[in-house]
């Protein structure tokens, strides 16, 4: 059902963090696809942030973008 | 935090600036503002440059498209430039007063404060339910006694609904429901949903809906750092969602806005509207809507104030504790951080 996924922002630089179901964990993707788990918000920031400067700006060809059954799970009830 | 510059800001509802004279602070800077007789609003230092009487004090006033000033009758057109000064004929070369770009949208009195060269009305987020006739508006503005990014936090996680505003708009699956985070890092732009798919239905809800028993509940903030912030609402029956092609008839729509306009360092102007898509002529649903809200604005204004007052006698470097729940709090304050850094060099609002 695509409407009940939780993620909103459409544009090509959009860092998206789902809380992993089940667990306090929580999952980054900078822009270019790559993921980092963190269970500290804080860190995960400074990781999300800093990696466009990784990858100059562009992005990846070799990263997958989030799967879309992780999206919708970041919206159900805990 | 220091105020993020070249960058809009809301400073009145369109509906509070008329000919009488009318003074907000914005960012530290007084501003006047008064509708010309054609109706324009006009925005300009709410000091005369004589002696700094507020021109905003009686007994100033308008005559025609000037404002006198009350103290010693500097007079001044709608584009900030003296046209008359006491006792003598020549007007010194520098009697203007500084302007601010102003631009009336969406019910709101938008100001640029900063580089007038950069003033991009297209630049300005938009709340178009505002003055929609689709849908039906309460709003105000609470004065708050604390710096505005305790209220980017307070408004960014909304888990503290379930404490802070039980019984009112906070049910306990806000609090246990997980949040997804998003961050445009070209626009800035902050995103935070938290889709409840059974949740108890708060009063705020059940009286102005009419929907019995337990709902779907839909929060879909979109931040646009540093004024405009929006909730997205959607509450129907349990069960119920939008339909494959899109439409939600079955759905009841509150579009919640606020506008976060720091007046001070430590003091921030607290605007807010509730838009709703149902119920559009039942004035006791307005009613309803206008009490509650404007009671759950000033749970938020109670506790902030008392924050600010812990924040100023603290220690510096004080190390706070940020969880999962602070996910979009933290992004916005990076993304409030890097513009208000990026804003830095101007220091001089232009004149």
């Amino acid at each position: 059902m695509t409407e009940r996924l939780v993620a909103k922002l459409s544009g090509p630089t959009v860092f998206r963090v789902v809380w992993l179901p089940g667990s306090d964990r929580l999952r980054g993707h900078c822009w270019c696809g790559t993921p980092h788990d963190s269970e500290d918000p804080v860190e995960l920031w400074e990781w999300l942030l800093a990696h466009p400067g990784t990858h100059g700006g562009h992005k990846s060809i070799d990263t997958p973008e989030p799967a879309p059954d992780e999206l919708q799970l970041a919206g159900s009830p805990g | 935090m220091s105020f993020v510059r070249n960058q809009w800001y809301v400073a009145a509802y369109g509906t509070e600036v008329g000919r009488e004279l009318f003074t907000r602070t914005v960012c530290g800077e007084s501003i006047l503002f008064w509708r010309t007789e054609a109706g324009e609003i006009t925005a300009m230092a709410d000091r005369c440059v004589h002696r700094r009487f507020p021109l905003s004090e009686k007994p100033s006033h308008l005559v025609g498209d000037t404002v006198v000033c009350g103290y010693h009758g500097f007079t001044y057109g709608a584009d900030g430039g003296c046209v008359a000064v006491p006792g003598q004929t020549r007007i010194p070369r520098t009697a203007r007063l500084a302007t601010f770009p102003v631009i009336e949208r969406d019910s709101f009195v938008w100001v640029w404060i900063g580089d007038k060269d950069m003033a991009d009305e297209s630049l300005i987020p938009r709340a178009p339910w505002l003055d929609s006739p689709d849908h039906t508006t309460v709003c105000g503005m609470e004065p708050l006694n604390a710096r505005y990014g305790l209220l980017v936090d307070n408004l960014l996680d909304l888990s503290h609904e379930t404490y802070l505003h039980g019984g009112y708009i906070g049910t306990p699956e806000v609090a246990h429901t997980p949040i997804t985070t998003e961050v445009d890092d070209e626009t800035g732009v902050v995103s935070v949903s938290r889709h409840m798919d059974d949740a108890q239905c708060p009063s705020f809800y059940a009286k102005s809906t009419g929907i019995q028993g337990r709902i779907v509940r839909w929060q879909d903030i979109e931040y646009f750092p540093p004024c405009l912030y929006l909730l997205h609402s959607r509450v129907a029956p349990v069960g119920v969602y939008p339909k494959d092609d899109g439409t939600d008839t079955d759905g009841f729509h509150v579009e919640v806005v606020y506008a976060i306009t720091p007046e001070t360092e430590t003091t921030t102007h607290d605007f807010w509207a509730v838009a709703r898509d149902f119920a559009l002529d039942d004035e006791g649903v307005s009613d309803f809507l206008r009490d509650s809200n404007r009671t759950v604005v000033l749970q938020d204004v109670v506790a902030l104030d008392k924050l600010e007052q812990v924040i100023a006698t603290e220690p510096e470097n004080y190390q706070e504790l940020s969880i999962n729940i602070d996910t979009g709090g933290l992004a916005a304050r990076r993304i409030l951080k890097r513009m208000a850094e990026a804003g830095a060099p101007q220091k001089q609002v232009a004149r």
